[in-house]
């Protein structure tokens, strides 16, 4: 043993135990559950009485469970297979209805010694297990209210701009006609119709009824612009999804627009829904807004107890760390939140309170500029707008309405001009603040969303599919078992050893990352360890060659060894770069398959050298040889 | 055992016009295939329509999928939804489901699609149909180009620090030519396109990659050590006496690709192909692509002697 070090001995022994322990979670195959929980507040508590109910039940219809318990909040139902689960799930919600949310759940069968040191199995991608699906509609009005405010406050200001009179800039009630101006006489209606077109080239100006001393105006918002609009409502809205749920590391997922208004979100292995929901239907934005004054000013008192508003100004009152007083703000924003492409909470250095520190983009930066150079020493507000959806019964059906929320979470002066960079702060909690940088990081939403539907899907491939790959597996990897065998002997069967436990040490370290597995997973894994006995082709080849040239076989074992290190790792480090690539540009599958591949080749540069090396050694060592089997 | 002998000495160097004109000529027609052609995309590049079905009894996915099957669609996904009686049906609409214009048609669809299924159990019901975008949205795509120019640059750096400019561009050379006939052949074939095989293909390029680096390190070994070096004799010894472990590791990673192909089912199917037609491609131009172009570039013994200390350049400096 004299050319191998005890060392490296202690290293190849641990590897192979951590591959085995860490591997060995994904031996024991998740039970398939139905798990209920109390759907809203006022629902009776998940207890005894009704697990008694759900037994009863199950029994009358003849299907079998595993386990019935109560566990925390919530009863848990296992069963043999997935097709019991189903006519379980199916039997208990006719049973419960609507107020308990029946859920399918893959309860693990891991031993608790096991996670108790991390060892857990891979979570298993969309195709495998199947997950959660969200079926979401986007709330297009609400762009469009906003884009019709702001073309009439276009509007005003241009008139008022050329000194042309005007009764009044409306929305119209009709829908699709847009703004309404009501004009003095049909001279003044006719350069206010230019003046519009002229300026707005999206608004399309017809004149409208003229009685006595009103003119009427109509402009609408021309319908290729709409369709542009709605269109990239729903890009955005896609895009910032994308981000919410990479930023929160659910891997694999499916995001995809259906018609015209509707997101399918699928996410792989979530079990509790309600989180899901939480995180991917947050709607939470930030606006930059110039301030009419101070909160609690006499103003804003005045204006919050008769309700008399100045038309150009929106009420709205300081959140409740602030102390909850009213203040008057514009009603145009100066930035938006999808202006925002990054945010970081932090600390403000000068008063010690949670901050966000926010970079907006170019046409954000220079929108930000301009109003504060022009605005030194005026307030400006940041408004935090929220929307939650509030369910109600209306004639016995379900109705879902969009509730906007709406607080100023900070209105100070102006100190100096500033741009792409800056902070918020008046936020309650470190926590609160963090909270919001991540939802802001991940981008707004253009428009809020309801979630409409959302259930559990199986797996897309379906059992005989997966049985199948698995099988092609295990087929693969058998051959060039027997292959390498077959064609180096011994050196062969030491390598056959190294490449079983590359696959331990993948699944392991793939296991303890969370990796989730999917059948481009798998086949990333075979064509690993297909590859992977190529650096034991290389130490073969060489040692054959070192023999041929007349070395001893100890000699030959050690140039074959030394020589094709050399080779391995320049062929290795390059691969490492390619996987390096899909690793991190790529997203979903690519992503996924990426980190196989990565994680495989560095787990066989260690078996396929390290590994077959002490064996090698063990075997060699200390007798004298005449011949090597290779 | 050997197959190969280990005293081999084809000279592949010698037919290096003709080897070199034909992979330039393979380049040029799947950039030619490519473009006319185009690639087959999949569902999760061009969006399709989704349906759901109802059951009045339970129903496996299985049976759906080969109700379907027999009906002629194929490539669909099919889900089981909320419990045992409910199917999601995603795919790609086929020309008979387009109307005059050329856009997808709801109906068509709906009524092609749900004969089978009626056809193969009575109580199937429609219950609701979409169409609905890419998986893969626009972003992600050019995420894909920047992860290949990544790739590239990163393997040229790697390449020029550890060997030599001159392996640097051979390489990636060889490399383009691998990926765009792996891609060529792909549509020439028509063989669905789709994130699997896009992973595939950039398994190619790792695959490939790691095949020629095999014989530049044995093309630097050679030299280092010979006296008299002639470049030619030097490049084809090198071929010749990593052949072996070329083809034996093309032949392995080929056998599991193979079981994959074979028995791995339709979700490996596009994979397992596309890279047996990386693995060939790129055995080949290891062997008679890469080291022409080395040759041609002009490589020498002088550059890749290793930097010693008494480099007389080294000893005038401070």
């Amino acid at each position: 043993m004299s050319d191998f070090p005890r060392w490296k001995y202690a290293l190849v022994a641990l590897a192979m135990l951590f591959g085995i322990v860490y591997a060995l979670p994904n031996a024991f195959v998740p039970l398939p559950a139905v798990q209920v929980t109390a759907a809203n507040q006022g629902t009776p508590p998940v207890d005894g009485a009704l697990r008694q109910k759900v037994a009863d039940a199950l029994a009358k219809e003849h299907i079998a469970t595993d386990e019935l318990v109560v566990q925390g909040d919530h009863l848990l139902a296992t069963f043999a297979n997935a097709d019991v689960q189903k006519s379980g799930a199916d039997a208990i919600k006719a049973l419960l209805g609507d107020p308990y949310t029946v859920a399918f759940k893959l309860q693990s069968t891991v031993p608790g010694w096991l996670t108790a040191i991390h060892a857990n199995s891979m979570p298993l991608g969309l195709d495998l297990q199947g997950g959660v699906h969200f079926l979401m509609q986007v709330d297009q009005s609400g762009v469009l209210d906003k884009l019709e405010n702001s073309y009439a406050d276009d509007i005003r200001s241009q008139l008022r701009g050329k000194n042309i009179r005007y009764e009044s800039v409306t929305r119209s009630t009709v829908a699709g006609q847009g703004i309404v101006v009501v004009l003095r006489s049909a001279a003044d209606r006719s350069s206010a119709a230019d003046l519009i077109a002229g300026n707005s080239p999206d608004l399309a100006v017809t004149d409208g009824p003229s009685t006595g001393d009103r003119y009427v105006l109509y402009a609408a918002i021309k319908p290729t612009k709409l369709r542009d609009i709605a269109l990239g409502t729903i890009k955005q809205n896609l895009a910032t999804l994308r981000n919410r749920i990479n930023a929160l590391g659910v891997t694999e997922p499916l995001i995809q627009q259906q018609g015209e208004d509707h997101i399918v979100v699928e996410l792989a292995g979530v079990q509790d829904p309600t989180k899901a929901k939480q995180l991917i239907g947050a709607t939470a934005t930030l606006e930059y807004r110039a301030s009419d004054g101070y909160p609690g000013d006499a103003r804003a008192v005045e204006a919050a107890q008769s309700g008399n508003i100045p038309p150009e100004d929106n009420l709205f009152y300081t959140s409740p760390n602030l102390g909850h007083l009213p203040v008057l703000v514009g009603k145009r924003a100066i930035v938006t939140g999808d202006q925002l492409v990054d945010a970081s909470s932090g600390v403000d250095p000068n008063n010690g309170t949670p901050s966000v520190n926010v970079t907006l983009n170019a046409s954000g930066a220079s929108k930000m500029q301009d109003f504060t150079n022009n605005n030194v020493g005026k307030p400006m507000a940041v408004l935090l707008i929220n929307t939650v959806y509030e369910t109600s019964t209306v004639n016995g059906k379900e109705v879902r309405t969009p509730k906007t929320t709406t607080e100023v979470i900070n209105d100070a002066q102006i100190q100096s001009p500033f741009g792409k960079q800056f902070s918020t702060n008046g936020l309650g909690s470190p926590k609160e603040a963090s909270d919001l940088a991540l939802l802001l990081k991940s981008g707004a939403l253009a428009a809020p969303m309801d979630i409409v539907e959302q259930y559990v899907i199986g797996p897309s491939l379906g059992a005989e599919n997966i049985r199948k790959g698995f099988d092609a597996v295990m087929l693969g990897l058998g051959l060039v078992l027997l292959a390498a065998a077959i064609y180096y002997k011994l050196f062969g069967l030491v390598a056959d050893i190294a490449l079983f436990f590359n696959l331990l040490i993948l699944v392991a370290v793939m296991s303890m990352i969370g990796v989730t597995l999917t059948m481009p997973g798998i086949a990333g894994i075979v064509l690993t360890l297909g590859m992977a006995i190529d650096a034991n082709v290389l130490i073969c080849e060489r040692v054959r060659e070192e023999l041929r040239n007349g070395s001893t076989p100890h000699a030959a074992i050690h140039a074959g060894y030394d020589k094709a290190w050399a080779t391995i790792l320049d062929a290795n480090v390059t691969h490492l770069i390619a996987a390096l690539a899909l690793m991190t540009m790529g997203t979903g599958a690519i992503r996924g398959f990426g980190v196989t591949l990565g994680i495989g080749i560095l787990t066989s540069m260690f078996t396929s050298v390290v590994m077959t090396h002490a064996f090698t050694a063990l075997i060699h060592g200390r007798r004298k040889l005449k011949t090597l089997s290779v | 055992m050997e197959i190969f002998n280990h005293n081999s000495n084809i000279h592949f160097l010698r037919i290096r016009v003709f080897s070199v004109a034909l992979a330039v000529v393979l380049m040029i027609a799947s950039v030619a295939v490519i473009a006319t052609r185009g690639l087959n995309y999949g569902l999760d590049f061009t969006g399709g329509v989704s349906l759901v079905v109802d059951y009045a009894r339970p129903v496996q996915t299985g049976d759906v999928r080969d109700a379907l099957d027999k009906g002629g669609i194929d490539n669909t996904v099919v889900q089981s939804v909320g419990g045992s009686r409910e199917v999601s049906i995603r795919m790609q609409p086929t020309k008979a489901m387009l109307d005059a214009k050329g856009q997808v048609d709801l109906d068509k669809v709906a009524s092609i699609v749900m004969q089978p299924l009626k056809a193969a159990r009575s109580d199937a019901t429609l219950k609701s149909r979409s169409s609905v975008s890419a998986e893969v949205g626009a972003e992600l795509k050019s995420d894909g180009m920047v992860a290949a120019v990544f790739v590239i640059l990163g393997i040229m750096a790697y390449l020029w620090i550890r060997f030599e400019r001159r392996f640097a561009i051979a390489a990636v050379l060889t490399e383009i030519h691998d990926t765009l006939v792996t891609l060529g052949i792909l549509a020439l074939v028509r063989r669905e396109f789709d994130m699997t095989v896009l992973a595939s293909v950039l398994a190619v390029i790792g695959y490939s990659i790691n095949d020629k680096v095999v014989v530049f390190d044995r093309i630097r070994e050679l030299f280092r050590l010979a006296r008299k070096a002639e470049p030619e004799e030097i490049l084809n010894r090198s071929i010749n006496s990593t052949l072996s472990r070329t083809i034996i590791t093309s032949l392995f990673t080929g056998i599991t690709m193979a079981a994959l192909f074979f028995f791995g089912g339709q979700a490996v199917h596009n994979f397992a192909i596309t890279m047996l037609i990386g693995i060939v491609v790129g055995t080949l131009s290891s062997i008679f692509v890469a080291s022409p172009i080395l040759l041609w570039l002009g490589v020498s013994k002088k550059d890749l002697m290793p930097v010693t200390r008494e480099n007389p350049e080294l000893a005038r400096r401070p």
